[in-house]
């Protein structure tokens, strides 16, 4: 059909015979590309008289906004928490392997590591655009070193600090420079957090709270200061007491500020946190569970012994743990098992189970108005999976940049 | 006249669709051109109530239509008087209306042509009867003061002008307009009862809405469904028009 495209004359792609997510639901609906970004149909209809140039047949699978995993620690071999020659190199596999598992924008994240590491490693992180490459990088996700000793899990004791004498300038100094940084994970309970959470949220960087023995006021202080993210909830946080709630308690919090969510990120590879626990964050607050990884430099690769930051880690299984103890230290969860797993053990909608994938992660750090959904104008990173949600193919901008063999490699 | 009476809204529906769709096919496509009829002005296109965005979602989106062969009133244009002028020469120059579908509403009116229209009115500005008003609130979350209260609107010549005409309609709340429409006298106050003079009309209702009419109209029309279905079957479809067009019968007429 000719089209009569007044705005612009990149071609026009249709993809029909799907039902895509939108407006929480799925929709039989076709979803309409140009340039990178979700086309209003309707207006190209009456507005441009335009129509379609390419029409392409979803045969019925589903379309779903782009995975956006905010806590990933690497992954088939890479470590982002090692800083080696060929760091950059390790990043770009990563971001290309992901892209299988319907990751189409993520947060590389470092563990504790002492401060040259950080100077090394950080000005080679940049935000850049997915596409053929591998996914998009929203910014760095760094976990520690300001966090609690008694809640550091599978981070390196000898590298944990504190801001008591400099807040926020010490930060800085330890980390060096955050430009790219999106998101910081640190302890509130620590001296001065409150205003190192100010200076950063101001910065427009996202502040989480984890690894942390912090009681329920303290953590509800850091989030009125601007806090709204909570680091892998249940893990590396005291339990949930009925008289001290603890970080966990802000799911039901009534001292969030108005206008304000507090989101929450799950590892939910079903190693990490028992389906009870799961099933009772979900209830309590489904608009705040954001799925992520926490996937480690193993995952991707044969059981054995890798690194995270400086620790050695073994992999057994979908278990890791550190070399020799019981400790849980990330993950070999790929996103799209994270997803199914959730569907399964919370019996939620699918809409639900990708939205926990896509859209909170995007409301979490304020790109919902072009990431994480199909609306029109948004990027159009999307995923086809069939109905057991199993990704068959992954788009970024518009273009095919992963398809499932039929060999179901 | 036709009066096709089915047993309730979805056969109706489908009678309905089966025929237009023979006649598209028998009308041959090629320079087939499509008008809408009426539009409340006043209304942003993209506006979900808007008859752009009523169209849109019901109908061009599930169909391989051009966007140039879709002619809506545009409720936003500058000079109102003379988009509808306009309009009626767009009518002329596609070689006038082929089969014009319409629905009635409940004080009979055929598109946007309240009581009091004149029968011989071309598409023009027309300020909305309160009954309309009231029966689109629906669409406006019950608030009256949002609904429109003008249209621009095909006229009742501008219909008459067609060589055929197919009027939908359905339920009980339609059913006195019904009786005023085809057992009345022609008067402007029901605006549909014009067709009564046009040679080549088609009413396509449901039980519901004959609930007005004397049961002798419903024996003798429903009487006439053996001949009036032959209208709708066979279904004619496109690729075998291409072998029969040199012996494509004219539809049955009255």
């Amino acid at each position: 059909m000719p089209s009569n495209k007044s705005v612009s004359d990149a071609p026009i792609v249709q993809f029909t015979n799907c039902r895509i997510l939108r407006d929480h639901q799925l929709q039989r609906e076709d979803l309409w590309v140009r340039e990178g970004k979700i086309l209003n149909p309707e207006k190209l209809f009456f507005d441009e008289k335009g129509s379609a140039d390419v029409q392409l047949d979803c045969k019925d699978s589903i379309i779903a906004p782009g995975f956006i995993d905010v806590q990933i620690n690497g992954g088939f071999g890479v470590d982002f928490s090692l800083a080696t020659d060929d760091f950059k190199s390790g990043i770009d596999l990563v971001s290309q392997k992901i892209l299988s598992h319907g990751v189409t924008s993520f947060c590389p994240t470092l563990v504790t590591s002492p401060p040259s590491v950080y100077h090394q490693i950080l000005p080679q992180i940049s935000v850049r655009n997915g596409g053929a490459h591998g996914a998009g990088i929203l910014g760095a996700h760094l976990e520690g070193p300001f966090i609690s000793k008694e809640k550091k899990g599978a981070h390196p004791e000898h590298c944990l600090r504190t801001f008591e004498a400099g807040a926020f300038q010490d930060l800085l100094a330890t980390y060096g420079s955050l430009d790219c940084v999106q998101i910081v994970t640190l302890a509130p309970e620590m001296r001065r957090s409150s205003e190192v959470i100010q200076e950063l949220t101001s910065r427009g960087i996202c502040v989480s709270l984890g690894h942390s023995v912090a009681n329920l006021s303290q953590a509800e202080e850091a989030v009125q200061h601007g806090a709204t993210f909570i680091t892998h909830l249940f893990n590396a946080m005291l339990p949930f007491h009925h008289r001290d709630p603890g970080i966990v308690g802000l799911l039901t919090s009534d001292k969030i500020p108005a206008g304000r969510r507090v989101f929450y990120g799950m590892i939910s590879d079903g190693i990490h946190t028992n389906p009870a626990a799961l099933r009772i964050a979900h209830r309590a607050h489904p608009k705040g569970l954001v799925l992520v990884t926490d996937a480690i430099a193993g995952m991707g690769l044969a059981p054995g012994r890798h690194t995270l930051g400086q620790q050695v880690v073994e992999i057994d299984g979908l278990n890791t743990y550190i070399a020799g103890t019981k400790t849980l230290s990330g993950s070999v969860a790929t996103m799209d098992t994270c997803v199914r797993h959730f569907q399964e053990a919370t019996g939620c909608s699918v809409e639900t189970a990708l939205e926990a994938a896509s859209l909170h992660p995007a409301q979490l750090l304020g790109i919902e108005h072009k990431k994480g959904t199909l609306n029109y104008d948004s990027d159009a990173d999307f995923l086809m999976l069939n109905d057991n949600l199993y990704v068959q193919a992954t788009y970024i901008a518009g273009e095919e940049v992963w398809r499932q063999d039929a060999s179901g490699m | 006249m036709k009066l096709i009476i089915l047993e309730n809204y979805s056969q109706a529906s489908e009678w309905a669709a089966k025929y237009i769709r023979n006649r598209i096919v028998q009308f041959g496509p090629g320079p087939g051109r499509f008008f809408t009829l009426g539009l409340p002005t006043g209304l942003p296109r993209d506006h979900p109530e808007s008859y752009h965005s009523f169209m849109w979602n019901n109908f061009f989106k599930h169909i391989d239509i051009s966007p140039e062969n879709v002619h809506i009133l545009d409720g936003n244009a500058p000079d109102l008087q003379a988009e509808c002028d306009a309009f009626e020469e767009k009518i002329k120059a596609a070689g006038g209306i082929e089969l014009f579908v319409g629905g009635i509403g409940p004080d009979g009116h055929i598109a946007f042509n309240e009581p009091g229209s004149s029968l011989v009115s071309r598409t023009r500005v027309k300020t909305l009867a309160m009954d309309t008003i009231l029966a689109n609130a629906r669409f406006f979350d019950g608030d009256l003061s949002k609904v429109p209260t003008m249209a621009l609107t095909v006229g009742v010549g501008t219909v008459m002008d067609s060589r055929e005409v197919m009027i939908l309609i359905t339920g009980a709340h339609k059913a006195f307009a019904l009786y005023k429409a085809i057992e009345d006298g022609v008067n402007h106050m029901w605006t549909v009862s014009a067709f009564q003079q046009h040679p080549n009309t088609v009413f396509v209702c449901d039980e519901d809405a004959t609930l007005e009419l004397k049961v002798k109209t419903v024996k003798y029309f429903k009487g006439l469904m053996l001949v009036h279905n032959k209208l709708v079957e066979p279904l004619y479809s496109m690729k075998e028009m291409g072998a029969e067009r040199s012996q494509s019968k004219k539809p049955y007429s009255d």
